[in-house]
């Protein structure tokens, strides 16, 4: 029998049983999440399964975020928020308000999750954890309700689709362009009902905050997680983020002699920028065939790419020069510590004065709710993670998806460009931790 | 909630012919349920969006016992099962697709919404008389006089749906 993979020993953990690709387990859950869109109906969902007098598995570990509609965009939102905190009140569980940031942000920096948690949040995007070896995975409603209630849920054990990349990123190229890379090649259901596992000596070398960016697209190509195994660059960015004590002593890896679905390699020295063409993040393309295109807005944050050092990098490109006249900027920190880094290092000053908008934390324009929606003809190119018809505003607009370096350099031009031909930096964890209180 | 929210005797039986909604590839949560109605959970609003920027016709003119037929990947993107759910509302007897997304499969079956992944499905038209039979996975075109097969439950689903769906099982559990 051939050994197992990362998502076959965390689900087989979780258990309690000799999990394989195929099989259908109901496992523990570690930490549970929703927010103002999906909250409200697992609420229902946990009321109408538990009765009047139902109690959470684990307030501890249950949370709630105000992020999608935030600050509240209408009637409808606001009573949803309310709705949020009044759940979160009455049964203990932790609230993150309006302004704290994407749930998906709070969580890891707040210290929610850590390797070998089985988290699921009601969002797509709850793939993330698996950046520092937690297996996150995005449900629904009702899943999360009746798991809230009882603390398990149903899993079929994913086949694992493999990535190695080996060698060094050339200036200009970040994880975001390799997961555009990864998602152009396997295609927008390439990994669906499977987990992504990224592995190689140019994963070892990423950050996290890095690294974070892999496993949050994984669900771009219909990947159940995306997960990177947990190592000493794990335990000490934890420990300084979140003051949490790591002990890696139970961490999982693939066996050497796991058994994926398939392996894709990767020489990261030859990867060039890469831009998502509308309409789907499966559109990857270099650079190159794409730079000239004309852009009336640059947005910038999101659960994808919306953390302190993505926005630095694009300060720094834009440290002393104007926006193009053709084009405006939106910026959305994707938490209330990044926005406070940015006031705190000049970030903030520096963008404003080259004529970006900075709005509070939280998702932003990036499903087309406010804060930027798109008009008909318009051509943003964004950090986020996703460009289908009307994704962030009419139907008549178009999305590419890039990292914030080409972001970065095309706002110089009011069109696409490679990122390449200015300088570019490339931070590590520690740049968020130098500033912190 | 509805009767039909519950995935109980309020839901059209798909062994009815109805009318087939033909869907392409990659139809993702923002064209079935656009973001902007999201902030509502109640299934008869959603289903007064339910493609709206896609297909403006459909909400007025879908009639309850109809199917949504669909190529690859239906239900890709968001985890909002808002999307199936404004399907529930406008009385969608049944989902046919070539394959979905998963979380959208997933929500599907909680929910009740009998959900069909069918290789064939390519061969239906907008407009075309279907049924389908659940038990035996198979989509019957009637305009056409052509059946297609649909991939079986997997054992462990069926059973869910078998002891009522997931709020169902749930209940039992916590009251063992």
């Amino acid at each position: 029998m051939s050994g197992k993979t990362l998502a076959e020993k965390l689900l087989s953990a979780k258990s309690g049983t000799d999990a394989r690709a195929g099989d259908y387990v109901e496992a523990d859950v570690d930490v549970a999440m929703a927010h103002d869109i999906t909250g409200p109906l697992a609420f229902q969902t946990f009321d109408e399964v538990t009765g009047d007098d139902g109690e959470l598995f684990a307030p501890d570990r249950t949370v709630f975020t105000i992020d999608h509609h935030a600050p509240a965009d209408g009637v409808q939102a606001a009573n949803n928020h309310n709705a949020v905190r009044e759940f979160a009140a009455k049964h203990g569980a932790h609230q993150f308000d309006v302004g704290d940031g994407i749930c998906h942000a709070v969580l890891v920096e707040e210290g929610f999750v850590g390797p070998g948690d089985l988290v699921i949040g009601a969002d797509s995007h709850s793939t993330t954890y698996g950046g520092i070896g937690a297996f996150g995975t995005g449900v629904g409603s009702t899943d999360l309700g009746t798991a809230l209630a009882t603390g398990e849920l149903w899993f079929r054990v994913p086949k694992t689709l493999r990535f190695e990349v080996d060698g060094d990123l050339q200036d200009g190229v970040y994880a975001k362009d390799l997961i555009l890379r990864f998602i152009g090649d396997v295609g927008f259901d390439g990994c669906t009902y499977m987990a992504a596992e990224y592995a190689g000596s140019t994963i070892e070398s990423l950050p996290i905050h890095e690294r974070l960016v892999l496993s949050n697209m994984a669900i771009e190509m219909g990947g159940k997680t995306g997960l990177v195994a947990p190592d000493e660059r794990t335990e000490s960015y934890l420990e300084r983020q979140t003051g949490n004590e790591i002990d890696l002593s139970d961490a999982f890896v693939s066996d050497d002699d796991a058994d994926y679905e398939a392996v894709h390699t990767y020489d990261a020295a030859a990867l060039a920028p890469q831009v998502s063409k509308p309409s789907n993040p499966e559109n990857a393309v270099d650079v190159t065939e794409v730079a000239g295109t004309e852009i009336d807005q640059l947005f910038v944050g999101t659960c994808t790419n919306g953390r302190y050092e993505d926005i630095k990098i694009v300060a720094d490109i834009l440290a002393g020069e104007t926006i193009a006249p053709n084009a405006r900027m939106v910026v959305v920190p994707a938490s209330k510590s990044v926005y406070q880094h940015m006031l705190q290092t000049g970030v903030f000053q520096t963008l404003t004065d080259a004529g970006a908008v900075i709005q509070s934390a939280g998702c932003g324009p990036c499903a087309g709710y406010h804060q930027g929606v798109l008009g008909d003809g318009d051509v943003c190119l964004a950090t986020a993670n996703r460009n289908f018809p009307g994704r962030e505003g009419s139907m008549e607009s178009s999305v590419y998806l890039s990292s914030p370096a080409t972001v970065g350099a095309s706002a110089l031009y009011g069109e696409i460009t490679d990122p390449r031909e200015v300088e570019t930096k490339r931070y590590d964890d520690t740049v968020f931790a130098e500033v912190l209180p | 909630m509805t009767d039909a929210f519950a995935g109980d005797g309020g839901r059209p039986d798909p062994a009815e012919p109805g009318r087939a909604w033909v869907f392409g590839d990659n139809i993702d949560t923002d064209q079935i349920t656009p973001s902007r109605f999201i902030v509502s959970s109640d299934p008869d609003e959603l289903a007064t969006h339910a493609f709206e920027d896609l297909r403006p016709d459909f909400s007025e003119a879908v009639e309850t016992g109809d199917f949504v037929v669909a190529g690859e990947n239906f239900g890709s993107g968001s985890s909002r099962e808002h999307s199936p759910l404004s399907l529930v509302g406008a009385g969608v007897s049944a989902v046919v697709a070539q394959s979905f997304a998963r979380i959208f499969f997933r929500n599907a079956i909680n929910l009740g919404l009998p959900v069909l992944i069918c290789p064939g499905a390519d061969a239906i038209e907008d407009g075309d008389e279907i049924h389908v039979d659940l038990d035996a996975g198979v989509v019957t075109n009637h305009t056409r006089d052509e059946t297609y097969e649909a991939e079986a439950l997997p054992e462990f689903l069926q059973s869910l749906v078998e002891q009522g769906g997931l709020k169902a099982y749930t209940k039992a559990k916590l009251d063992g």
